[in-house]
């Protein structure tokens, strides 16, 4: 019986951290305020007073230097866990991330890796200014070399930020901030990882599959309860890594039900929405009995937070969306 | 000799922290000096009044001023009605001052997007938040205005953490290559959320990266409004004139102190120290002035409290105006994203519109 601790999705992104900086000395975390402050969620508390300023780096204010620097540090052989505090600011270290830490493994034919792990909140619902609510995960996604990883529980958010680190491969680990702190559950002490790559089913059904991450993992099995008490069976995927996808888990719940609606709060338009529904396509048309639905974030600008809540998908749009693939 | 043939860290004083002059007054005129001192406690004021809104829950994250009030209204008061200001998240007094309405920044804070909408008449770009991200613009739109011949001059804000940006560098470095008309103004408050000034640059100065550019630097006490005012109404008429002998644009380092958190998400105990704060305080712009125009005889108790309570009633006419605001119409998520909405969102709002129709806006909200 390993030891545990009740803990909530950032308190196990710390503990995360924590851990991989106890067993490798090559971890180092990188960013604005994630020294002295202890990370403006509060990620890295008490990381600074353990490990010391040489691992706990408070940088400069400077995207494109905390990711390019973390790109050199990786391509030495250490194992750079560069945050960004909100994934809206991301862009200007963005030509970092898709010039170089994606591409240096394959630029150099193997002989330079970067084993990094680049962190960001991302994702909507918290009431906040311009540019810290957006979802935009799909350009990672989009950009080859990159994994891209979104947990939606404590559990797995400290397994995956693990598995990440210990990556050979550059990993893009999205934070959903709504859920940060919106539930607990028990976490083991001990090291552990939890695969990249891999789905998890959330909720069994027959009648329809629904593929959703992140944040968006709660309204849409709260729509699959509402549902279910109307006897209609959703089978809820949670697919946990973005890129690359399981196609192997979407296809077979799709199999299972022959029909399919995708939520994400991203927008819709060039969201991995559309990557799903074309996998679905691809791998199993004859199972189709119905269009595949997509719920998602409109194709407009985030709006600031007198809308956002009609923004984002709700259990309501979810409910409506999901119906429509089942009365088909 | 201008202000500008110093060294980077001789800095410009007017008035010492107990508002004694020590430099050269500014020729600004009684009522103009009170009217400076009336929009800082405007600004002071408001700040309080914008922080307590946050913690009653009737205004989101917002990002207060507090200390910043002689950096923000002495350089606001150099502009001409027509020089225009493209500022950062924070310079809610000088954008005050240069005519935007303090019902727009409350409504902005409030999480309307209307709140950027500003009069027509008032020169103020929208609020940038990603961090010098707005220093280029600032140097197009002056390009712009020397482009076709104008003669207005342009105010960028933004902090020192700022200046670790490449956007910063790009914006300065076009500045002094095509000799645009801006005024770079660096509200240095000494923290870049809990990273301190020293660990952004090792640069003794933050006046001095205008070496690089080949522009004019110049430093400034940030809390001595009069100097303030002096500096940027020499660096805007150098910015204005063509013929100058000098680069146009200019980097104004302002030197002050955030009394408060960066933003109301901030908890600014964990990561500096009360004495600091308590020492910082003590060179307050508000009283630095009220003393100076006291001692003047410009000021007394009368006037003060008459500015206090006119002050006080103008806050909070602008906050119940903002509150009386309706939740903005479900159309305003789509209508600004194109000039002319494509069928596709026209569809997504049809489709929105009717849900809510059906379900209610309880089906939404969250609160």
């Amino acid at each position: 019986m390993t030891d545990t601790q009740n803990l909530t999705l950032v308190q196990a992104v710390r503990d995360g951290l924590h851990t991989e900086l106890r067993e490798d000395d090559d971890v180092v975390v990188m960013g604005q305020d994630v020294g002295k402050n202890g990370g403006v969620f509060r990620a890295t508390e008490g990381l600074f007073d353990e490990f010391g300023g040489d691992r706990v780096i408070d940088t400069p204010l400077a995207e494109s230097g905390i990711i390019g620097t973390a790109v050199g540090m990786a391509a030495m052989g250490m194992r750079p866990v560069p945050e960004i505090q909100f994934s809206g600011f991301m862009y200007p270290g963005f030509d970092q991330v898709v010039s170089h830490m994606a591409r240096f493994r394959t630029r150099s034919r193997g002989r330079f890796t970067l084993p990094m792990t680049l962190r960001a909140p991302y994702g909507g619902g918290i009431r906040a200014p311009e540019h810290h609510s957006e979802s935009k995960e799909a350009f990672y996604a989009h950009e080859a070399g990159l994994k891209v990883v979104i947990p939606s529980t404590p559990y797995e958010a400290k397994g995956l930020l693990a598995a990440s680190i210990r990556d050979p491969d550059p990993v893009v680990f999205l934070e959903p901030k709504l859920i940060y702190r919106a539930f607990r559950e028990e976490v083991p002490d001990e090291p552990y990882t939890v695969p990249i790559g891999e789905a998890a089913t959330r909720r069994e059904g027959d009648d329809v599959a629904v593929f959703t991450y992140g944040a968006m993992t709660r309204p849409t099995l709260e729509a699959a309860e509402t549902l279910g008490e109307e006897g209609i069976e959703c089978e809820v995927v949670d697919l946990r890594t973005v890129s690359p996808l399981d196609r192997e888990a979407i296809v077979e719940a799709f199999e299972k039900t022959g029909r399919a609606v995708v939520v994400h709060e991203a927008p819709k338009t060039g969201g991995l929405g559309g990557e799903i529904t074309a996998i679905l396509q691809e791998e199993a048309l004859l199972h189709q009995e119905a269009p595949i639905g997509r719920v998602a974030g409109f194709d407009v600008p985030y709006p600031l937070y007198a809308l956002e809540d009609y923004y984002l998908p709700s259990a309501a749009r979810i409910e409506e969306g999901i119906l429509e693939a089942v009365e088909f | 000799m201008t202000v500008f043939d110093r060294a980077y860290d001789d800095t410009v004083r007017v008035l010492d922290e107990d508002g004694e002059v020590v430099g050269d007054v500014p020729d600004l005129g009684d009522d103009s000096l009170v009217e400076m001192y009336r929009h800082m406690r405007l600004a002071r004021h408001f700040d309080g009044r914008a922080v307590s809104l946050q913690r009653q829950g009737r205004m989101g994250t917002y990002p207060p001023l507090s200390g910043q009030e002689g950096a923000q209204i002495g350089s606001a008061y150099a502009l001409d009605d027509d020089d225009w200001m493209v500022p950062s998240y924070r310079e809610h007094g000088a954008a005050l001052v240069h005519g935007l309405p303090l019902k727009q920044t409350l409504l902005y804070w409030m999480g309307h997007e209307d709140g950027n909408n500003a009069p027509p008449d008032v020169n103020v770009f929208p609020v940038a938040v990603p961090i010098a991200s707005q220093v280029p613009h600032a140097t197009g739109a002056a390009w712009a205005s020397k482009l076709r011949g104008e003669d207005d001059a342009f105010i960028c804000y933004f902090g020192d953490g700022a200046t670790s940006e490449g956007d910063f560098h790009e914006g300065v470095n076009f500045a002094g290559v095509f000799d645009t008309p801006t005024v770079f103004f660096c509200n240095n408050n000494q923290w870049a959320i809990s990273v301190p000034r020293e660990r952004q640059t090792r640069s003794a100065t933050l006046a001095q990266k205008a070496e690089a550019y080949g522009i004019d630097g110049v430093q400034v006490d940030g809390m001595d409004p009069l100097a303030v005012y002096s500096v940027t109404k020499a660096a805007l008429e150098k910015a204005r004139d063509p013929d100058s002998d000098r680069p146009r644009p200019t980097l104004i380092e302002a030197v002050q102190y955030r009394f408060g958190a960066h933003t109301t998400a901030d908890d600014p105990t964990v990561y500096r120290d009360d004495d600091e704060v308590e020492r910082w305080k003590r060179k307050d712009p508000i009283d630095r002035l009220e003393s100076y125009l006291r001692d003047e005889g410009v000021l007394d108790d009368e006037r003060v409290a008459e500015i206090e309570s006119s002050v006080e009633a103008r806050v909070a006419d602008a906050i119940d105006e903002a509150e009386s605001m309706a939740r903005p119409d479900l159309r305003e998520l789509f209508e600004h994203a194109y000039a002319e909405l494509p069928p596709e969102l026209e569809r997504q709002y049809e489709a929105l519109a009717a849900l809510r129709d059906d379900r209610g806006d309880a089906a939404f909200l969250e609160d």
